[in-house]
């Protein structure tokens, strides 16, 4: 956690009394720190060494500036040069609508090729493109099958193979039906395998000089440990990779591996798998992967979700009351409603740093929840929620019987609205860091629900 | 095959280097000096053992080193050995196979894509092998094509097997298996769930009403739950593990994909931490490429020269 890691490093820096630079010396205990960090985010031991060593070349000398304590800095750089290795910015994919795109998709087995495929296949229907689905898996059990399947499910079409099953006529055939059919994307779904075993590497190799693909993309566990450098290296020797699809961050793995992988490869990371539906499918943030691997909490994406919803004026206008001191009821539900349009709490949850550690969390904070606050907030008078002072115990129970939530519930909003304004305020200071630690008074507080 | 011959093929690339690593960093020195720690650990994270497990393992190493208790390779490489067996050393080994209540009812968890449906095909081959009768339930009602896939294993063993449709309550599935199985006097269910990461609450739930369910045709049902484990993971393993086994309870471990050149060395902590043993590895994709666990066996995988 981005707390736990920053507090760790301002102990160790701590220990060097009147620090006003990055030295050799005070600097050994804060990388070692973040040594242990990477090392458990994944990270392989050997690009960890390296990394270190980078960072530290970096690191030494460094003035600490006014606004950050050495500890805030030293993360500051590291994070800086995780970014810069993980690629400073998000590559897509190079397609031309006016020719037949190939992209293949390859990786160990259970890696996630299928299911993103039809991510894909989905991702770049919305982009415009025409994509047909290829099942090259004539290998596993009902491979075949689970891509129509998923084909379905996206509305795109899928290759139909007869009773072929050689996965390099199959590409051949379906590269030269997609030009027939005026397809513009083919998407070849290809079987998982080891990258030890020779023979179907080579099959591999085979599919690639007879179709020529424009993009090869390799499919990783974001749950993978220290092997990624192995396999992602096997296959980047095998075969021209063009970049990389990330799959299963929506658990709790640090993503290592991903740095593992573009460090070996140098390919960039395209694509992200963030869930069970075909529409959770995004583009890679550098950025944000970087806090990830820090254990910083997915800050970034929640900002810009929160941007996306929220009206620029609305939040100013917010802002001047909570600074003042009148925020209201109305305005609590305003907030309600809009963090009802951010998505599930689930996801929001996921992206706050240290929310996946509180017990019960999302328990706390499900989206019935929300509606419920919601309902009892409807059921007050508009002079009720401008002034909550005056709800007395008989308005409490007129309320409860309105919105058909128990008196305790009504109680306790209340309760916590108050507490609320009064963070509100503390929050309403314009440092981030300042925020990152009432975040953590927040938590105490099970805020905004118990 | 055995274990070891087929572990040790895949490992080969990897150990050649690791063996050379230990070499020029000990077998050139007639005593071992400081270097000794920088090698082990080297060779304990690359294996996904995790930072603390390392740390705890290499302690006493260094330390009986320093003492000069230790005092050449193959005595720092056996000591080591004999710890990671210890790490891997439960009160009591798997019983899974040997488990003859009836109908014994298995549980197959774990996350997307660690190989629980091919895991399963090749665990009813060694039931069937055995001489006793299994059906298969294909409560994997998610993922797409995944009941065609447990058919198709079903054919091959030549099994039973109950489905129903695409996107059908699991839990219902589940039930009518292990009804099947008391009615047609089945020795063996082995019941196929949707891959689900450890951290989708809802998910969690659905899998604990399974378990409900199940035990409500028959009490101490599901007796076996197995957690399968892909050896490619790393310290989220641990996380999985855990959560899995607050949900639903694990009696035994399998973990996958050993044939690659991953090692798994997160079921260290895991074993440890769980206590549960590790039933069998999965080292291919054939009928038989799941064979038992020995530790002392994974432990010279790890470190023989």
């Amino acid at each position: 956690m981005f707390d736990q890691l920053t507090d760790k490093l301002n102990n160790a820096f701590r220990k060097i009394k009147g620090v006003a630079r990055i030295t050799e010396r005070n600097i050994e205990e804060p990388l070692r720190e973040i040594r242990m960090a990477l090392l458990e985010a994944d990270v392989n031991y050997r690009i960890v060494k390296e990394f270190t060593s980078n960072v530290k070349e970096k690191a030494l000398g460094a003035d600490v500036s006014k606004a950050l304590n050495p500890g805030q800095q030293f993360v500051k750089i590291v994070h800086e040069e995780l970014v810069r290795v993980l690629g400073e910015k998000s590559e897509g994919l190079k397609l031309e609508p006016k020719k037949t795109n190939v992209i293949m998709m390859v990786g160990l087995q259970g890696s996630g090729k299928t299911t993103s495929s039809g991510k894909l296949a989905l991702y770049l229907k919305k982009k415009g493109f025409f994509p047909i689905l290829v099942p090259a898996d004539v290998y596993r059990p009902a491979a075949i099958e689970q891509l129509k399947v998923v084909g379905k499910a996206v509305n795109a079409p899928v290759f139909d193979i007869g009773e072929d099953r050689n996965p390099i006529s199959i590409a051949e055939k379906a590269v030269k039906e997609a030009m027939d059919k005026g397809f513009n994307v083919v998407i070849i779904d290809t079987a998982g395998r080891l990258h030890i075993d020779d023979e179907l590497m080579k099959e591999l190799k085979r599919i690639e000089e007879k179709v020529k693909p424009d993009e090869i993309l390799f499919t990783v566990d974001a749950m993978t440990g220290q092997d990624a450098v192995k396999s992602a290296a096997a296959f980047d020797r095998e075969l021209p990779l063009t970049g990389v699809v990330l799959t299963k961050l929506d658990g709790d793995a640090r993503g290592g591996a991903a740095l593992s992988v573009k460090y070996v490869t140098g390919k960039p990371i395209k694509f992200v798998g963030i869930g069970e539906k075909y529409d959770e499918f995004e583009q890679f943030y550098p950025d944000r992967m970087a806090s990830r691997i820090l254990g910083m909490g997915d800050v970034l994406s929640l900002i810009e979700k929160a941007e996306e919803v929220v009206d620029k004026k609305k939040a100013e206008a917010l802002q001047k009351k909570i600074k003042k001191d009148q925020f209201t009821l109305e305005d609590f539900r305003e907030q309600l409603l809009q963090l009802t349009k951010m998505g599930s709490m689930e996801k929001i949850l996921g992206m706050i740093p240290g929310m996946s550690q509180i017990k019960n969390a999302k328990k706390m904070m499900d989206d019935k929840k929300i509606a419920h606050l919601i309902a009892i907030i409807n059921s007050m008078t508009p002079e009720e929620r401008r002034n909550h002072q005056i709800i007395n115990g008989k308005r409490r129970k007129r309320i409860a019987r309105g919105s058909g939530r128990p008196v305790q519930e009504v109680n306790q909003l209340l309760k916590q609205f108050v507490q609320m304004k009064k963070m509100m305020k503390q929050l309403s200071n314009p440092s981030f860091l300042g925020k990152m630690k009432n975040l953590k008074k927040l938590r105490n507080m099970n805020f905004p629900f118990q | 095959m055995g274990f070891l011959d087929k572990f040790k093929k895949g490992l080969k690339k990897t150990q050649n280097r690791i063996a050379e690593g230990l070499a020029t960093a000990l077998l050139g020195e007639k005593e071992i000096d400081d270097s000794i720690e920088e090698v082990l650990e080297e060779v304990l994270l690359e294996a996904d053992v995790g930072v603390e497990a390392t740390e705890e393992l290499i302690e006493s190493i260094v330390e009986k080193v320093s003492r000069r208790q230790l005092k050449d390779l193959q005595a720092v490489l056996n000591a080591l050995k004999g710890q990671v067996v210890d790490m891997l050393s439960v009160s009591e080994r798997s019983h899974l196979l040997e488990d003859n209540r009836k109908p014994l009812v298995v549980l197959v968890v774990g996350v997307n894509g660690v190989g629980k449906t091919t895991t399963i095909g090749k665990l009813a081959k060694k039931y069937i092998k055995m001489g006793k009768t299994v059906i298969l339930g294909a409560a994997d009602t998610f993922r797409a094509a995944a009941i065609e896939q447990l058919e198709i294993w079903a054919k091959k063993v030549n099994c039973d097997l109950v489905k129903h449709k695409e996107g059908s309550d699991p839990s219902a599935v589940a039930f009518d298996t292990v009804k099947a199985a008391v009615s047609r006097g089945i020795d063996v269910a082995i019941i196929d769930t949707a891959g689900r990461l450890h951290t989708k609450e809802n998910l969690m739930k659905q899998l604990e009403k399974m378990k409900r369910v199940i035990s409500k045709v028959i009490t101490d049902a599901p007796q076996r739950v197995v957690l399968v484990l892909d050896a490619t993971n790393g310290q989220n393993a641990l996380n999985q593990a855990k959560e899995f086994q607050k949900i639903t309870g694990i009696t035994d471990i399998i973990l996958t994909k050993l044939d690659g050149t991953a090692k798994g060395g997160i079921i260290l902590p895991i074993v440890r931490q769980l206590n549960v043993p590790v039933a069998f590895v999965g080292v291919g994709e054939k009928e038989d490429d799941l064979i038992p666990f020995d530790p002392e066996e994974y432990a010279r995988g790890l470190f023989e020269v």
